[in-house]
């Protein structure tokens, strides 16, 4: 019986609830992904579909490890995200951020020639410097942290590009392949280490990266549910009033949350570039890195919570390792990413369709508990009495009636 | 000197137009930060059906259609952020955001498919939005962007629809408390922002260049245009000379190679940098008497009183 009861109450949680909604999303999202195919190429849909839904898994090892390794950033920036959002202010920055932390990287890989370790240290600290920028903006100026972030990600990505290209002479650029430097072969000592992770999956793509990612994600649950800095930005988020009446400085919680945030995404440029399979090319000044804004992403369909971002970020990595595995003849490999647009636009408004299975489950509930307590209130009274005094009851109103007559 | 007008006046009417479209929306009450999203869209509708038109087409008969077209697809795309943020009371950010998303993935989706091949590049011509007064080259928008002032003054201040519209901005219980239909107002100005964001896309892309590569977008340009908005403080005749304030700095990273800038020696990112720097310096001086619609971001809740 009891144990009955707490599969229930399991079953029924306000986790599990949002795992529903989550996949509620999911699956709408995906039938949206199969229309457009379907509409672009009736005759290669399913298989394209297929492609999709196989993701990383369609060429065993080296496409587990393309879809692992990228999610790695996307983690960090869904964490940037989360916690950001937790405390009641909405990053958009991550891309700004994670640009600074790649730089952050470079700097002290090709140029200093520091350990792994210490560079990751330093994309930390360059993109936690890039977050409270907004945060002061905020904090000080009243200016809406939303804009503030928008505008310094595309002065970050300026900025970086003009110090890393240098004109064409800039010593982190290799002018041979227009790219920053091969850490491989010129830093071997600044790469993330893989730790024998290659031989598992037979590629060089995947790094301890994912570990400390997963680490992250937990530290970052553990700040959030069980320390009282979590508690104090988070009580910040909710009421702003309230905790400033409650002694918590407001402007504080709003620079710390930004630099923590910033601090996350920073990380998750560093652990991306510092695994040196990819180079930063200084010449594309037009479209912000990506994963900035897959952050958003993530975390919407994590539902806010820092454990599953991990896995929110595996899954949409999934899906657009998918998308890249597309027939370019019929379908554009975009279509993974119309996907999770349609994702977090469903996310958007998923309270919606939380608070209707809340509905549905809770009314049954009540009614049940109701019925319960009605009952255990009548075995409880003798019958008798209980009749009587329902008959007094009558008997009262009656009089009343007759007197107002 | 001549180029330097004519770039500031190009970027001004784009931002003008836009920051309008956010205007209107954020009056009735919605933040529209899917404004990025609803340019690419209609500006992709524009481009692609401008491609698409053949030559002997009469060059004024495809002005207007294409405008058309770019304003009509705008509207609809809006039309996504009012659904989600008006009937199922989403958060606003969030369902802009993934506007925003997914209007990226679609532009480069038609527009490869519009090829035919894996480059989001697509040809137009682009000669019969332009003309010259002396030797300064303009084009149609500029006209429907003061076109667009004027309606916006008269709509906002002197119609009733324009006074129920800011009302729902800044009560909306109130507003229904008179009879008001807060959610029909909320979709005419999310509507009209669409209208506006689309043209304004169009506007971006076509008079500048003749071909676009989809891939990147309109560069922030639709946050941009918020933030002019901000700095007009939600004010239509304020917004438009912000919006000309604002060419002119993004005009400067355009002709910096060719005239005398050029021997400062800056690259063009710096350029680039300044319109965003000079943007938040005047938040910073200006965001704390703003003077934002009261109601802005929270949805229109019946219930709640």
């Amino acid at each position: 019986m009891v144990n009955n009861k707490r599969a229930k109450d399991v079953f029924n949680s306000p986790g599990v609830r949002s795992l529903y909604s989550s996949l509620i999303c999911i699956i709408i999202g995906l039938a949206v992904g199969f229309i457009v195919l379907l509409m672009l190429s009736p005759r290669n849909a399913l298989s394209g579909f297929v492609t999709i839904i196989k993701g990383g898994f369609s060429y065993g090892g080296l496409g587990i490890a393309s879809a692992i390794a990228n999610s790695v950033p996307i983690i960090m920036t869904g964490l940037s995200v989360i916690f950001a959002f937790k405390t009641g202010l909405f990053n958009i920055g991550a891309a700004g951020q994670y640009t600074l932390g790649a730089f952050g990287g470079f700097l002290f890989a090709i140029v200093l020639d520091c350990p792994w370790y210490v560079c990751l240290i330093m994309a930390t600290l360059f993109g936690a410097i890039w977050g409270a920028i907004p945060g002061i903006f905020k904090a000080f100026f009243n200016v809406n942290e939303v804009i503030t972030s928008i505008m310094f990600n595309w002065i970050g990505l300026y900025l970086v590009n003009d110090i890393i290209y240098g004109g064409g002479t800039g010593v982190m650029y290799d002018r041979n392949y227009t790219k920053t430097y091969n850490l491989k072969v010129y830093h071997p000592s600044s790469v993330v280490p893989t730790w024998g992770l290659e031989k598992v999956f037979n590629s060089n793509t995947v790094t301890i990266a994912i570990f400390i990612a997963i680490i992250v994600a937990v530290v970052v649950w553990v700040i959030l549910q069980k320390t009282k800095l979590g508690y104090e930005l988070k009580s910040c988020g909710f009421n702003k009033n309230a905790s400033r009446y409650a002694g918590i400085s407001e402007k504080k919680s709003i620079i710390i949350s930004m630099v923590i945030a910033g601090a996350l995404a920073g990380l998750g440029g560093g652990l991306y570039y510092l695994s040196g399979t990819m180079q930063w090319n200084p010449q594309n000044s037009n479209s912000l890195p990506a994963q900035g804004f897959d952050g958003i992403s993530v975390a919407l369909l994590a539902m806010l919570n820092p454990l599953a971002s991990v896995f929110s970020a595996l899954l949409i990595s999934h899906l657009a390792e998918g998308g890249g595995n597309l027939d370019p003849r019929y379908f554009s490999r975009e279509i993974a990413n119309l996907i999770t647009g349609v994702i977090i636009y469903l996310c958007a408004f998923s309270l919606f369709f939380k608070n209707k299975i809340n509905d549905i489950l809770g009314r049954k509930d009540r009614l049940l508990a109701l019925k319960i307590e009605r009952e255990s209130i009548r075995s409880m009274l003798p019958t008798d009495k209980y009749v009587e005094s329902d008959d007094e009851n009558a008997q009262k109103e009656e009089a009343d009636k007759a007197k107002e007559k | 000197m001549i180029l330097l007008i004519k770039y500031t006046l190009l970027y001004g009417t784009v931002l003008s137009l836009v920051a309008f479209g956010g205007m209107f929306s954020e009056r009735s009450g919605i933040i529209n930060i899917a404004l990025e999203g609803i340019m690419v869209i209609g500006g992709l509708c524009g481009v692609v059906v401008l491609s698409l038109l053949p030559a002997t087409f009469s060059p004024f008969l495809a002005v207007v259609i294409t405008i058309l077209v770019a304003a009509a697809s705008g509207c609809i795309y809006s039309l996504l952020l009012g659904f989600a943020s008006i009937n199922l009371k989403a958060d606003q950010t969030i369902g802009g955001t993934a506007l925003n998303i997914m209007a990226t993935a679609i532009a480069m989706i038609v527009a490869k498919l519009v090829n035919g091949s894996e480059s989001a590049r697509v040809l137009y011509s682009n000669k019969s939005f332009l003309f010259k007064i002396g030797t300064l080259e303009l084009n149609v928008f500029l006209i429907i962007a003061i076109v667009a002032l004027i309606f916006a003054v008269i709509f906002l201040y002197k119609t009733k629809t324009g006074l129920r519209l800011r009302s729902c901005g800044e009560h909306p219980q109130a507003a229904d408390s008179v009879g008001i239909n807060v959610y029909k107002m909320r979709y005419l100005g999310v509507g009209i922002s669409g209208l506006l964001g689309g043209i304004g896309g169009f506007a971006y892309i076509v008079p500048a260049v003749s071909e676009w590569n989809f891939e990147v977008g309109v560069s922030g340009f639709g946050f941009l245009a918020l933030a002019v908005m901000i700095f007009g403080q939600w004010k239509p005749l304020r917004i438009f000379l912000a919006a000309l304030f604002f060419g002119l700095f993004r005009a400067l990273a355009n002709i910096s190679s060719s005239t005398f800038l050029g021997d400062l020696n800056l690259s063009s990112n710096i350029y680039n940098m300044m319109p965003f720097i000079a943007s938040m310096i005047i938040l910073a001086l200006t965001s704390k008497r703003s003077r934002a619609p009261k109601a802005e971001g929270i949805p229109y809740d019946k219930g709640s009183r």
